[in-house]
């Protein structure tokens, strides 16, 4: 078992640098909500299923649909990189 | 100048974060109350998950400052990000998108999907003192099904305002409503009422599953509000 979360672990940081690298706004929004499904998937190893559907409804589901949106309405949601990275 | 105010600030915050660590009872004494709820939540609220017996029951007032706080983080989402960007390159950007987003796939696993939406978060919502979810996860799940409608069909849904703040505004009052209640007539506020019913029914735990439905009312008229703010399909009164 402590291979699976130290696998799930791994893929979360991988995630998380990758909101950091990754050219794409709307990557890093996928990434962000892949982060947040790595750790559903750690809350319900631990058997907290209450914990676990709060972070794949809130975290997985809407924070990312919060923050397309949040693009969309800024005005980054061309699929180019080119866009984000003059403004940041 | 900015670079060492900022400095200065983040050595004076972990500074006091090591300090309140510091004095923290960390590990002393571990889950008093934790034990003397999972001991006694059963026979005292009846409520088949523990978890929504301390969310609604022992910690009610918690729940309905969290409830305060999504408004005040949703009303400021909404102030932010509602009004002022509305400008003209957004407008057309929308238009160019409506256009690439009417496509026959996404219309019916649109149509597929949102029933099916609907279903489950009433479930969830329905089922919060039986099985793991309740109020605050239904409720995302139901303003995810509406507001998913007004992002592949834009200008579907316009005239929301009204009905969403309506049930927004009832399902807060109804949840102060069933706590004065039991301010009155059993003297603590927020305590469960109406008998505890059979265990692990769906009529159990008193007002409990009541509770959980004005909860996952008000959080999905609220977000629903909120990414209907954002997507810019509210009409504005």
């Amino acid at each position: 078992m402590i291979w699976v979360v130290a696998l799930i672990v791994c893929i979360m940081l991988v995630a998380a640098v990758m909101v950091l690298f990754v050219p794409n706004m709307i990557a890093a929004v996928v990434a962000t909500s892949v982060v947040s499904l790595a750790l559903t998937a750690i809350f319900a190893i631990v058997k907290a299923p209450d914990v676990a559907m709060t972070e794949a409804a809130i975290g997985a589901g809407l924070g990312s649909l919060i923050l397309a949106l949040g693009l969309k309405r800024l005005g980054f949601n061309q699929t180019g990189g080119s866009q984000g990275e003059e403004n940041d | 100048m900015t670079k060492y105010t900022s400095l200065l600030f983040i050595a004076g915050l972990s500074f006091l974060l090591f300090v309140i660590v510091g004095y923290l009872p960390i590990a002393e004494n571990p889950m008093v109350a934790g034990k003397a709820i999972l001991g006694s939540a059963q026979q005292e609220v009846g409520s088949a998950n523990i978890v929504t017996s301390v969310v609604l029951a022992y910690r009610g007032l918690d729940t309905l400052g969290e409830l305060s706080i999504l408004f005040a983080a949703a009303s400021v989402v909404g102030l932010l990000l509602g009004k002022s960007y509305s400008t003209d390159s957004v407008k057309t950007q929308k238009s160019g998108q409506a256009k690439e987003y009417k496509q026959f796939v996404v219309l019916k696993s649109l149509d597929l999907l949102f029933p099916m939406l609907l279903v489950v978060g009433m479930y969830i919502i329905v089922h919060g003192h039986l099985t793991p979810g309740g109020g605050f996860q239904g409720g995302v799940l139901l303003a995810v099904a509406f507001s998913m409608r007004s992002i592949v069909n834009p200008g579907s849904d316009k005239k929301n305002h009204y009905s969403i703040t309506f049930i927004e505004g009832f399902a807060g009052f109804s949840f102060i409503l069933i706590g004065v209640l039991a301010l009155i007539t059993d003297g603590n506020f927020l305590q469960p009422l109406l008998g505890k019913g059979e265990f692990g029914s769906l009529w159990s735990a008193g007002t409990l599953p009541l509770l959980y439905l004005a909860v996952g009312l008000k959080v999905g008229a609220e977000l629903a509000g909120l990414l209907f703010e954002l997507n810019g399909e509210e009409e504005r009164v």
